[in-house]
């Protein structure tokens, strides 16, 4: 790997410190800043120099995100995301739940790609337990994180489409995404926050019949993503408005912590799944899909192809995934079956200790992480000995790419911070949580 | 020739003269009309929040296609809105947002609170969630799930249209005084100009 | 704890404490030496800031885990570093006491920690020396409190659940 350098160089620093602290001024202390000459745009007519508020209840934010973008004319100079909107306080919910509710509450950070929180928060809880998880519920973690993944790129070019005004993407988008959370609601229950892997395993094996379902969805996919190409990356209108806007470099992504697409669209070649191997992804072939100037046509481009390699992990679980137990069968965190429940009392007390008070789990801290769809998902879990996690934080892959926008944004378009914003594709969910 | 669809072929339709307009006339009130116009033409506002806004969105898309009850326009300006869609949770921080895009959207309108979050703060009993979106604006339909699937929001909808035509809503806020708090006699009508005697209805 | 392995690393400034939990490698330095240590970290290959967060101990004082020489305080400052090329994590735990809530801010070194540490802040009060915009990120302006403390309940309100009108 290239190495690469880290600083930023002094006038982007120096934005950057401006770009989030300029904005709260008053507007007398704002008007005696000295102007940057170096500044694409700023020249003498700082007269048109205005500040635009945007969202947070807009239909090109992503949800609730709201930006103080500052303008001159039609570019955009400044800009400031302001976040907190769904601020749902997950984090001191999740301290009052036990491990086993956990998922529950993660489940609904991420509701684009509610799998990988759950995995991330039962991967760290497994960590403090010290317990493995059987083969097979380790490969279905992997066919349904794989197949979320799809779900979540799906969604994504379907709102890229959208905020870009190519709304027939949107219909197609979403047409492909309903077959694949037909399948989650056959095998979890639910379209969406399903609580599918818990501490331990899964919640439920597979369903009858799911190889057709799988083969179903790998058949009708690739063909439409071809469609889509025919119907975007082929499109002028299209490239215009993705190609050259909100470029970024590999060191400012890292400076700036971004991870998952964004990063790789600069062309620095970086996936958890590969380099920090977790469930069983050293064992499935796939390619680490990067692109070359980081721009946002990179970052959409990266998108749409990892939906194919998704596709090519799922065809290798197909043949590889192991029979066996769906779940440990550490008696500490799996309740007993439900027929020993009817003949044995100490099976009944002990099923009903594990829904009412929890599993104890062994004091310590542990960090997990996970490659979501939108970048390093991470899970710093605190336990004092006790059925509940002391201290539970979510590292959101948004919460730290959402930082990249004003300097994505700096010196292009308003109608291009659409893009920009599109193109980071932020769940507010996860970033305010 | 003349075909309109569900009557069919009325070219016909003047040959009788005026004895025909006993059967081929059908008379109304103004008021149901209006109703019926509103009830097949609520527009909603992109009011997405949290994951129900997903199963919005999802409904409005290919497979599920709000089309068919004419509200696929999902409207940006509230201005332009009839019904607000409130999708997802209701941070302390987003309410007094929500309510003044309430505010601006224009008389008739109507709210469905879309999910337990927005209905009754869910399984967010905490510091950060309004605790029923009901708090902040009055809330005419609830639909249950989290999130609720596309038939359940279909079903809110088609709740709503029901309350609609009946008029029972409008009815409720004019007793309750809910509602933005706008009533018709707080602004008369303006004095005719000129004295000319009217008739009475 | 079986799994810990207490060790104590000599750097080049100043002795850090150090323990691998789990794994995963986990320094302890004091305040005074903490934007040494990053600093120091970073040259070495450290190359981004994954997570900045922050714990209170207010409720569990006694943690175990800590090394000998670590004098534990109330708030714990967690930050993650990452280094790709040698694809290694460390974790800083930084001890802040509860009368003087206040690190440097790293901003200077990992640009990408400024909204972690804006959160910090906001949910447990820590102020970070020296950042730019140092204000609220999630909650109102106007809120009062820091709702992560431990001395904070979680606030919940007693749903109120209203019957339907009679006119359905």
């Amino acid at each position: 790997m290239a190495a690469v350098r880290l600083d930023l160089g002094d006038d982007e620093r120096v934005r950057r410190r401006d770009g989030s602290a300029v904005l709260r001024m008053t507007e007398v202390e704002a008007a005696d800043l000295v102007l940057d000459p170096s500044d694409p745009v700023t020249g003498e007519r700082a007269d048109e120099r205005m500040i635009l508020n945007m969202g947070p209840a807009h239909p090109s934010t992503h949800g609730v995100l709201r930006l103080l973008l500052e303008m001159e004319g039609e570019t955009v100079l400044r800009s400031k995301p302001i976040i907190g909107y769904l601020h749902t306080g997950m984090e001191k919910t999740g301290e009052n739940l036990t491990f086993l509710q956990g998922p529950t509450n993660v489940t609904r950070m991420d509701y684009a790609s509610p799998l990988f929180s759950e995995l991330v928060f039962a991967l760290a809880t497994e960590q403090l337990l010290g317990i493995e998880v059987p083969e097979r519920a380790t490969w279905i973690r992997m066919l349904m994180c794989e197949l979320n993944r799809v779900a979540s790129h799906l969604l994504f070019q379907a709102t890229n489409g959208m905020d870009l005004g190519a709304v027939s993407m949107m219909i197609y988008g979403w047409r492909e995404r309903e077959e694949v959370l037909r399948f989650f609601e056959k095998v979890t229950g639910l379209r969406m926050n399903h609580n599918y892997i818990r501490p331990g395993g899964v919640a439920a094996d597979l369903s009858d019949g799911w190889q057709d379902d799988v083969r179903h969805l790998l058949d009708i996919i690739p063909p439409r993503l071809d469609e889509y190409e025919v119907l975007l990356n082929d499109q002028p209108i299209f490239r215009a408005r993705l190609q050259g806007v909100g470029v970024l470099a590999p060191a400012e992504a890292l400076a700036l912590s971004a991870t998952g697409p964004i990063l790789r669209a600069t062309g620095y070649d970086w996936d958890l799944r590969r380099d920090e191997p977790y469930l069983a992804y050293d064992r499935v072939d796939f390619d680490v899909v990067v692109g070359t100037c980081g721009d946002a046509f990179d970052r959409f481009a990266v998108r749409l192809e990892e939906i194919r390699q998704s596709l090519h992990i799922v065809e290798q679980i197909l043949d590889l995934l192991p029979d066996g137990d769906y779940r440990t069968q550490d008696k500490k965190v799996t309740p007993p079956p439900r027929a020993r429940i009817d003949e044995s009392m100490e099976a009944l007390i002990h099923h009903f200790k594990i829904f009412t008070e929890g599993f104890h789990v062994p004091e310590g801290e542990v960090y997990a992480a996970v490659e979501s769809p939108r970048g390093e998902l991470g899970c710093y879990l605190v336990s004092d000995g006790g059925p509940k996690p002391y201290r539970m934080h979510i590292r959101g892959p948004s919460f730290a790419n959402l930082q990249t926008l004003p300097h994505l944004m700096h010196g292009r378009l308003v109608a291009d911070a659409v893009a920009v914003i599109s193109s980071v594709d932020p769940i507010m969910g996860e970033v305010d949580r | 020739m003349a075909r309109v669809p569900i009557l069919g072929d009325i070219s016909g339709v003047l040959d009788e003269g005026l004895e025909g307009l006993e059967h081929n006339f059908v008379t109304a009130r103004i008021e149901d009309l209006v109703k019926w116009s509103r009830a097949r033409s609520c527009w909603p506002a992109t009011f997405g929040l949290a994951c129900c806004a997903i199963e919005m969105m999802a409904t409005g898309a290919a497979h599920y296609d709000l089309a068919r009850y004419g509200m696929e326009v999902f409207r940006a300006s509230p201005r332009q809105a009839d019904l607000m869609i409130v999708a997802g949770r209701v941070s302390q921080k987003m309410a007094p947002v929500l309510r003044q895009i309430y505010d601006q959207m224009m008389e008739p309108k109507w709210v469905i609170s879309m999910g337990v979050c927005a209905s009754s703060g869910g399984m967010f009993n905490n510091y950060a969630i309004v605790q029923g979106v009901d708090q902040v604006v009055p809330v005419d339909i609830y639909a249950p799930g989290c999130p609720p699937g596309p038939e359940t929001l279909m079903h809110a909808i088609l709740t709503l249209h029901d309350k609609i035509l009946t008029g029972e809503l409008t009815s409720r806020r004019e007793q309750t005084g809910a509602g933005a708090g706008f009533d018709l006699a707080d602004f008369p009508a303006p004095e005719p100009p000129a004295p000319e005697p009217e008739e009475a209805p | 704890m079986s799994e810990t392995d207490v060790a104590t690393e000599a750097h080049e400034d100043a002795p850090v404490a150090s323990t691998a939990l789990f794994g995963q490698a986990v320094l302890y330095p004091d305040r005074g030496a903490y934007l040494a240590t990053v600093e120091s970290l970073r040259d070495e290959g450290y190359c981004t800031a994954t997570d900045l967060t922050v714990v209170d101990y207010l409720t569990h004082p006694g943690r175990s885990g800590l090394p000998g020489g670590v004098q534990p305080e109330r708030f714990e400052v967690v930050v993650g570093l990452f280094d790709h090329a040698r694809r290694e994590r460390v974790r800083l735990r930084i001890q802040v006491p509860a009368d003087d809530p206040t690190v440097p801010s790293l901003f200077d070194l990992f640009p990408g920690t400024e909204a972690m540490e804006r959160e910090a802040w906001d949910l447990f009060g820590v102020s970070f020396e020296g950042h730019p915009d140092h204000s609220r990120i999630l909650l109102p302006e106007d809120w009062v409190g820091h709702p992560l403390r431990k001395d904070e309940g979680i606030g919940a309100i007693p749903v109120q659940f209203k019957s339907a009108s009679d006119r359905r």
